[in-house]
């Protein structure tokens, strides 16, 4: 297929994601106000006014019937939409995980945004890893085209036969929400096409089925394992559904992780999210100074790029991961993840916990903590706080 | 038989006669949505298939109202209004941990018909109390018998202003029967409240849930109405009974029950006062 020029557009995060979702065509969505996501909320409601979503748009009264909402409505057949950020992703957790342990297909939009108590409306990634076990595919965007470009891939992926799974796709609170960048959109013919009818239909008044009953142990284990296994599938799907949207954008999506300045570095910077963009100027300006670091970023955090990680590890003199999320008594969250998939590997990996609850992170201090490890100079765990 | 027999309800559970009840006048076209509650056991596992011949989708506790808004939403999409979509929850899930996914749905007035079946104690782990358990009744949560009155769960959701709002009962099968004709004749929020006797949680034998649940209305204690679009009509035997020498005493309901034995007599007469006083406010909403 021939590159596809849309038109070029500035917008926020949260009116990037909204156009994506307009052009992927959801019937149904349910959607609860919260910080920083709402501006996602007023737009959707906005293409619904004129028409040109033609949805139906619950107003429900809390996040955890937002999830309940869609849900119901997905099992009917429709494409179905939410979005949500920090305490509204964690009172809707039970239905997070109902929607994982039943395989149905929809997205959720994650404006990340630190945890309270006390409150903050932040950025961080304390909100969106805590839903790493709950059967979704989860990835995260790094800028405004990205988060774009996820939406519209979420879908898809969800969707696929093969994966039959939710999405959650995550971007920076504030960072991205509310930032105007430059965006290419798709024409709405191309979307159509590259998103096929969804086909998922549970409620058949001439096939009655029992929806979520009761398990037994035996069958509740298989079902588990049958997770599993899509969730291992999800990932050449994903690859796969990246390549084709790369043939008709013209935009380089790379995978499951994206490997920056990284072929012959010594020292490997770890990193997820809208921060990435700030890594990839500390990796250059080192990069200047002669020194051999490069960056592996994490695109899909569930399933999580197991082999991609491993096999950037090797041969590597240092690693630092930057972390936006703890797991208070253990580590680094993003950190674990690595550290696991490192395992009989003689790298050592360090961590960097920062930006939690939206303080500031400059490249000078990415740069200056990569330059700590070249030096040897990095402690195993260091927090800028 | 919309309800199939075989089903894991216990030895004089009303259940499953309430939803065939329910099934035999909604008819094929309905959607069951089911929050954790007895039924949630009644259903049956996923192997074993179901006694329903309607498609049911279990529910988290709080999630029913919700899930059945989404069902409803899709439903338009598809074109099929014929349709009814069904909330079948205990008193838990209605009153209590799902009171205000339940609030929402009235308020939006979802397309949604929501059967509360009453067995007043959370009785699928094993008898705890509700919001919805009565005035010294025994549970294994108030082992003296609880001291707050039950909570007036019809008359709250008919203070949402929705279109139709009804008690029942299964000892009025009829009566149950016409008000469930009724509701799926109407389009927006409806609200059926059943009170469902429950023989090993109110500790009596599984052979007189009729007569219990008869007993209940006949003393008053659960009185039978309507209330559409704001109008409160009595219905069945109820309409004779605003005259209380025509009401059995509350006595004659506790009495078969051992959830009341320990009831100290200025107890009982509490709950008769509060019963009469019930009815004092009923006769004024008549008058309106």
């Amino acid at each position: 297929m021939l590159v596809q020029k849309g038109k070029v557009l500035a917008l926020v995060g949260n009116h990037a994601v909204a156009y994506a979702v307009k052009q992927a065509k959801p019937q149904v969505l349910a959607v609860f106000p919260i910080t920083p996501q709402t501006t996602m909320l007023e737009k959707l409601s906005e293409y619904i006014d004129k028409g040109e979503l033609r949805a139906e748009l619950i107003k429900v009264e809390s996040e955890h019937s937002a999830m309940a909402a869609i849900f119901g409505a997905a099992l009917a057949g429709p494409r179905v939409f939410t979005a949500t950020a920090s305490q509204g992703l964690l009172y809707m957790t039970e239905m997070i995980y109902w929607v994982g342990g039943q395989r149905v297909p929809l997205v959720a939009a994650v404006a990340t945004r630190a945890i309270a108590s006390p409150w903050s409306i932040w950025d961080d990634h304390q909100d969106f890893v805590s839903k790493r076990d709950a059967i979704w595919v989860q990835m995260m965007a790094e800028n405004v085209q990205d988060a774009y470009d996820i939406t519209l891939m979420a879908f898809r992926i969800s969707e696929d036969p093969r994966v039959m799974m939710p999405v959650m796709m995550g971007f920076d609170g504030f960072i991205l929400t509310h930032t105007m960048e430059r965006v290419e959109v798709l024409p709405d013919s191309v979307v159509d096409e590259f998103i096929p009818p969804r086909e998922f239909k549970l409620i058949d008044f001439d096939n009655p089925l029992g929806i979520g009953a009761v398990a037994t142990p035996d069958n509740y284990a298989k079902y588990r394992k049958k997770a599993m296994e899509a969730m291992e599938r999800a990932k050449s799907v994903i690859k796969e559904v990246m390549a084709n949207f790369e043939e008709i954008t013209g935009r380089k999506q790379y995978g499951l992780t994206e490997c920056y300045m990284c072929e012959d570095a010594d020292y490997l910077l770890v990193g997820m999210g809208a921060w990435v963009g700030d890594m990839r100027v500390a990796v250059s300006r080192l990069r200047e100074r002669g020194k051999k670091v490069g960056l592996l970023k994490i695109r899909v955090f569930r399933p999580f790029p197991r082999e991609e990680v491993r096999e950037a590890l090797k041969g590597r003199k240092g690693v630092v991961v930057f972390d936006r999320a703890y797991s208070f008594g253990s580590g680094g969250v993003l950190s674990l993840e690595v550290k696991a998939n490192a395992y009989g590997l003689t790298t050592p990996i360090h961590t960097v916990v920062a930006g939690l609850g939206g303080k500031d992170v400059r490249p000078r201090d990415i740069e200056g903590a990569l330059e700590d490890l070249t030096e040897g100079k990095l402690e195993e765990e260091r927090w800028l706080a | 038989m919309m309800f199939l027999r075989g089903n894991a309800a216990c030895p004089g559970c009303p259940i499953p006669k309430e939803l065939d009840a329910l099934l035999e006048v909604t008819g094929k076209k309905t959607v069951l949505v089911v929050p954790a509650s007895c039924t949630s056991v009644i259903l049956g596992d996923t192997q074993g298939g179901q006694p329903s011949t309607v498609p049911v989708i279990h529910s988290a506790f709080a999630a029913a109202p919700a899930i059945a808004s989404g069902v409803a939403a899709s439903l338009r999409m598809r074109g099929e209004e014929d349709a009814t979509v069904v909330v079948w929850a205990g008193d838990g899930g209605t009153g209590d941990i799902g009171f205000a996914s339940l609030s929402g749905a009235a308020e939006r007035n979802e397309n949604i018909l929501y059967v509360c079946y009453d067995n007043e104690a959370y009785m699928n782990t094993g008898i705890q109390r509700s919001g919805l358990t009565p005035y010294g009744a025994w549970t294994t949560t108030t082992p003296s018998g609880k001291k707050e009155f039950k909570k007036p769960l019809p008359l709250i959701v008919a203070e949402h202003r929705v279109p139709y709002v009804a008690t029942a009962s299964i000892a009025y099968l009829n009566d149950y029967q016409s008000k469930v004709r009724k509701a799926k004749s109407i389009k927006g929020f409806r609200y059926i409240h059943l009170l469902s006797p429950c023989p090993p949680g109110w500790r009596f034998d599984a052979g007189l849930t009729v007569e219990i649940a008869k007993l209940a209305v006949e003393t008053g204690v659960w009185p039978l109405y309507e209330i559409e679009n704001g109008e409160f009509r009595l219905t069945s035997i109820s309409k004779v009974l605003v005259d209380k020498s025509k009401r059995k005493p509350v006595e004659a309901y506790l009495r078969y029950q051992g959830r009341f034995s320990k009831m100290t007599p200025e107890e009982v007469k509490a709950l008769q006062d509060y019963v009469d006083k019930m009815w004092e406010e009923i006769r004024e909403m008549t008058k309106k």
